[in-house]
């Protein structure tokens, strides 16, 4: 049976994982290759590396980042954050991505997500969608959830698997570092809808939050970040957490 | 040295890593008569089967001649696929024709029926173990493994292991020194690289 994944997140800024780091007996606490392989060990599904960094020429840290991490990893890696272009995804994908996330120029420039998936397989292309409520329309926001994106969340996935994405990623604005738990309404929205996996991201608090968000969200997959930096709880406690309430996991 | 197949179906950067991470390197031959010096040969590749047409006569004939001296050949992924006669997603394109049977679409089932069932079949997915073979030495019956596809070959005497998303398929097969794997290796962690392990043994 195909098990539910556990995808960890690191926001990375010039080569630096940001969002506070507490793990002890790391060397470098902010260093993405050490929190990596300690996420591999403790059995994470997949990681994501998230790319904050401000300025162009600083960004070139970003290959590196990727470089290392990769080296030693044997598990998917997936890179977002400012990929705009062909070649950005191609710097990314030769650095060792196995996966690239686009948000902002897939809603601008549709066509890259086609453009990426004949270079590349869609099963490399996953599409990010930020979307929050209005009424009882789930709406796409871009440019990290500042800029309305005028459209509805669950077209425009069925929009971006049919050009081509072999994934969504969603995440729920109003529910991002809140801690009071995923948005289940938005993901079991967005999974009947398309059939290509959904991530759901965003609210993550307890270990309960992850049994929502794949049973009454139908979520394939689940995004965290600083409920794991912050060793709050382990992928692995998580996991058998989720393997007592019945969610198939890969232990 | 070993051949890593390039005909540019998908990236070989972590197969390529994943190799070099068991001290093997590959090489990527540019024309056929290259592979006479293969040692072994691996054929990765994702996506659509229509990608191996670019493998064309002549590649088939230098990997047949490669496979007739014994040499030991690894199918990864579409690369499996391509092991067998050929695939409904290409019907006109024959495969290498290895192995036994057709590969074919996984039904999954329809919104509502059993929503759990998705295709593509996109995660980690348990390998059910059906008889012995050296490219499951030292793999637990039951171990998880990464996969990313939608078509599937079907299960023969050639099945080495099962996977069930919706219905069963054959997730591992061998026929002497060639052998081929739907999931991903160099993705599957330290289950994936001891199946690599396992190949690198044949090649020995």
């Amino acid at each position: 049976m195909l098990s539910k994944r556990i995808i960890a997140c690191l926001d990375v800024r010039d080569g630096q994982v940001v969002k506070g780091i507490n793990f002890e007996g790391l060397r470098a606490a902010g260093d993405p290759a050490e929190l990596a392989r300690r996420y591999n060990a403790e059995g994470v599904d997949e990681l994501v590396i998230l790319d904050i960094t401000a300025t162009l020429e600083r960004r070139r840290a970003l290959a590196d980042t990727i470089r290392a991490v990769a080296r030693e990893l044997f598990i998917p890696l997936a890179v977002g954050g400012g990929i705009r272009t062909e070649a950005d995804a191609a710097a990314a994908v030769d650095a060792g991505a196995d996966k690239v996330s686009l948000n902002t120029a897939a809603l601008s420039n549709p066509s890259l997500i086609t453009t990426l998936a004949e270079r590349y397989g869609s099963q490399a292309v996953l599409v990010a969608i930020d979307a929050k409520w209005e009424g009882d329309r789930a709406a796409v926001y871009v440019r990290s959830g500042s800029t309305p994106g005028n459209r509805d969340a669950v077209e425009w996935a069925k929009e971006a698997e049919d050009r081509g994405a072999g994934e969504i990623l969603l995440t729920s604005i109003d529910r991002d570092g809140t801690k009071i738990g995923f948005d289940c309404r938005l993901t079991a929205a967005v999974s009947r809808a398309v059939s290509i996996p959904v991530i759901a991201s965003g609210g993550a608090g307890t270990l309960d939050h992850f049994v929502d968000v794949f049973t009454s969200g139908r979520a394939d997959a689940a995004l965290a970040a600083s409920i794991f930096h912050y060793a709050e709880t382990s992928v692995r406690s998580l996991k058998q957490h989720l393997k007592q309430h019945g969610i198939p996991v890969r232990l | 040295m070993i051949a890593l197949i390039d005909y540019k179906a998908g990236n070989l950067t972590s197969v390529r890593k994943a190799f070099a991470a068991l001290g093997a390197e590959l090489f990527t031959p540019e024309r056929p008569g290259e592979l006479d010096s293969a040692d072994a040969i691996v054929v990765p590749g994702v996506g659509h089967f229509g990608a191996t047409r670019a493998l064309g006569p002549d590649w088939i004939e230098a990997i047949l001649g490669r496979v007739g001296e014994l040499r030991p050949l690894l199918g990864i992924c579409l690369g499996m696929q391509w092991l067998f006669e050929g695939s409904e997603e290409a019907p006109d394109l024959p495969g290498l024709g290895l192995l036994s049977g057709q590969c074919y679409k996984l039904r999954g089932a329809p919104h509502g029926v059993n929503e759990a069932v998705k295709i593509p079949h996109v995660g980690w997915n348990s390998l059910e173990i059906q008889r012995e073979g050296s490219i499951v030495d030292g793999v637990a019956n039951g171990a998880q493994v990464y996969f990313t596809h939608s078509f599937v070959a079907p299960v023969t005497g050639d099945t080495v292991a099962i996977t069930t998303h919706g219905e069963p398929f054959a997730s591992i097969v061998q026929r002497g020194h060639v052998a081929g794997v739907q999931f991903h290796p160099e993705k599957s962690g330290d289950v994936g690289l001891q199946v690599l392990r396992n190949f690198l043994s044949m090649v020995g």
